[in-house]
């Protein structure tokens, strides 16, 4: 199936995005393509006027700036997968990025086209509500900075605006060494997760746990975290009874949908293996 | 909305030859290779990016060409499986896929190659797990994938690197 007819403009520059956003309220934004192009061949999506950002290099950045990983939105899967900075500052990232799709889909698709679109199911949406990450969005005449736990309302929804575009996105890096665990189940390699989780430990001086957040995808309308979850990590030392007990305050909070890869029933009890092991996974590197 | 338009000529060079074109805006990588440049090794099969019939290289990676516009694909460098063979000799991944019956009828083939030539130039040792791995975005109906995990491994363990050049 091809793409129905659509104006496209190529834009140069941040600005000249903007601009056309504004000129034109029924244009959509192509990054790299790996979610809208599908959508379109599928007759799925309507694009009266597409505005194509791919080429703003600009936007395609990976720093580290004291406490914070600033990545630009057109920055692309592989890049984040493969990155330097990423491997040493946050290599959760790297590790959720390796889970997106295959290979050529990882050359392509961009961070910022994941999360703008947000799917329930994908990792940076997770990793963004996770690590509580920040999402700048800019449009014609303004910019504003949201919370990734404030940004996705519902599947394939988000708070972006009419004129709005995701620029970039900030991850906070935690001063001293942080555990982190990452588990995802799907039918087959690069296959949307049927669930996904997501956790993030960072110990006091005395060992123990002195902050920890846990986030799902896949079983939920958005990616969710589980504070209730994180309330029992606190003070723990990765004890199994603490472990089993934030892994079914996880399963608890979600309410999963049912769909042909699995029922709800099946996704909550997926969440529970999830979270025990992702967990586990953490702690081991203690 | 002059910035706006339903076509655009389009400069890049293919298999290295500069080619130059008009092009409606929609139309996608893979139809503008088959299409406009007669290039039809490049496949179509599912068109929405599972199954990885329409591989190609793209300023050297790999891509699924059904999920690019022609009109990205502006001042880049593309090779396709038509660009593997040099003077008549085929690619030694060709040679491999030859050598270990990697192909049926045939239709996967190229999307695999040109999958199996990002891999191998990314990793030029693979281990079979990530061969597997990283030919899992491609898939087969005839041959049941056994043989063409062997002929990427049989490429890999030739000496030089996956390279234009280098084969």
């Amino acid at each position: 199936m091809k793409p129905p007819r659509f104006a496209y403009a190529r834009a140069e520059s941040v600005e000249q995005a903007l601009s056309l956003l504004s000129d034109r309220a029924d244009a959509r934004l192509l990054a790299g393509g790996q979610s809208l192009v599908p959508l379109l061949n599928l007759r799925m999506a309507e694009a009266p006027a597409v505005v194509d950002v791919s080429g703003l290099a600009e936007l395609s950045f990976i720093a580290r700036e004291s406490g914070t990983l600033r990545v630009g939105a057109l920055t692309r899967h592989r890049q984040l997968e493969v990155s330097g900075p990423v491997l040493s500052a946050l290599p959760l990232l790297s590790r959720a990025a390796a889970e997106i799709g295959h290979l050529a889909i990882r050359n392509r698709g961009t961070i910022g086209g994941s999360l703008a679109h947000a799917d329930p199911a994908a990792e940076w949406p997770l990793m963004a509500v996770t690590l509580d990450a920040h999402i700048v969005l800019r449009s014609k005449r303004s910019s504003r900075t949201v919370a990734a736990r404030n940004f996705f309302v519902g599947p394939l929804t988000t708070v972006i605006q009419p004129g709005e575009m995701l620029c970039e996105i900030r991850f906070p890096i935690h001063a001293g060494p942080t555990l982190w665990g990452f588990q995802e189940l799907s039918r087959r390699p690069g296959d949307f997760a049927v669930a996904a989780v997501a956790c993030e430990i960072v110990r006091g001086g005395d060992g123990l746990c002195a902050g920890a957040a846990l986030g799902v995808a896949g079983a939920h309308s958005t990616p969710l975290i589980v504070p209730e979850a994180e309330k029992v990590l606190a003070g723990s030392r990765g004890e199994e009874a603490s472990l089993k007990e934030a892994a079914e305050k996880a399963a608890a909070a979600v309410e999963p949908p049912s769909d042909l890869h699995g029922s709800a029933d099946y996704r909550r009890r997926v969440v529970k293996v999830l979270a025990l092991r992702a967990l586990k996974e953490a702690w081991s590197k203690a | 909305m002059d910035d706006f338009s339903d076509s655009r000529t389009i400069r890049l060079t293919v298999n290295g030859q500069t080619v130059e074109r008009t092009v409606e805006v929609r139309k996608l990588l893979a139809d503008f290779l088959r299409e406009d440049l007669g290039l039809i090794a490049t496949r179509l099969g599912c068109e929405h990016g599972v199954c990885g019939a329409c591989t190609v290289m793209v300023n050297g990676e790999s891509v699924r060409a059904c999920l690019v516009l022609a009109v990205q694909a502006d001042g880049a460098e593309i090779l396709t499986v038509e660009g593997l063979a040099k003077e008549g000799r085929m690619h030694r991944l060709q040679q491999a896929f030859w050598d270990n019956h990697a192909l049926q009828c045939g239709f996967c083939t190229s999307g695999f190659l040109m999958t199996g030539y990002d891999l191998l130039q990314k990793n030029a040792h693979p281990t079979e797990e990530e061969v597997r791995y990283g030919l899992s975005g491609n898939l087969c109906r005839c041959t049941g994938y056994a043989n063409i995990v062997k002929a990427v491994l049989a490429a890999a363990s030739a000496e030089a690197p996956c390279t234009k050049e280098g084969d």
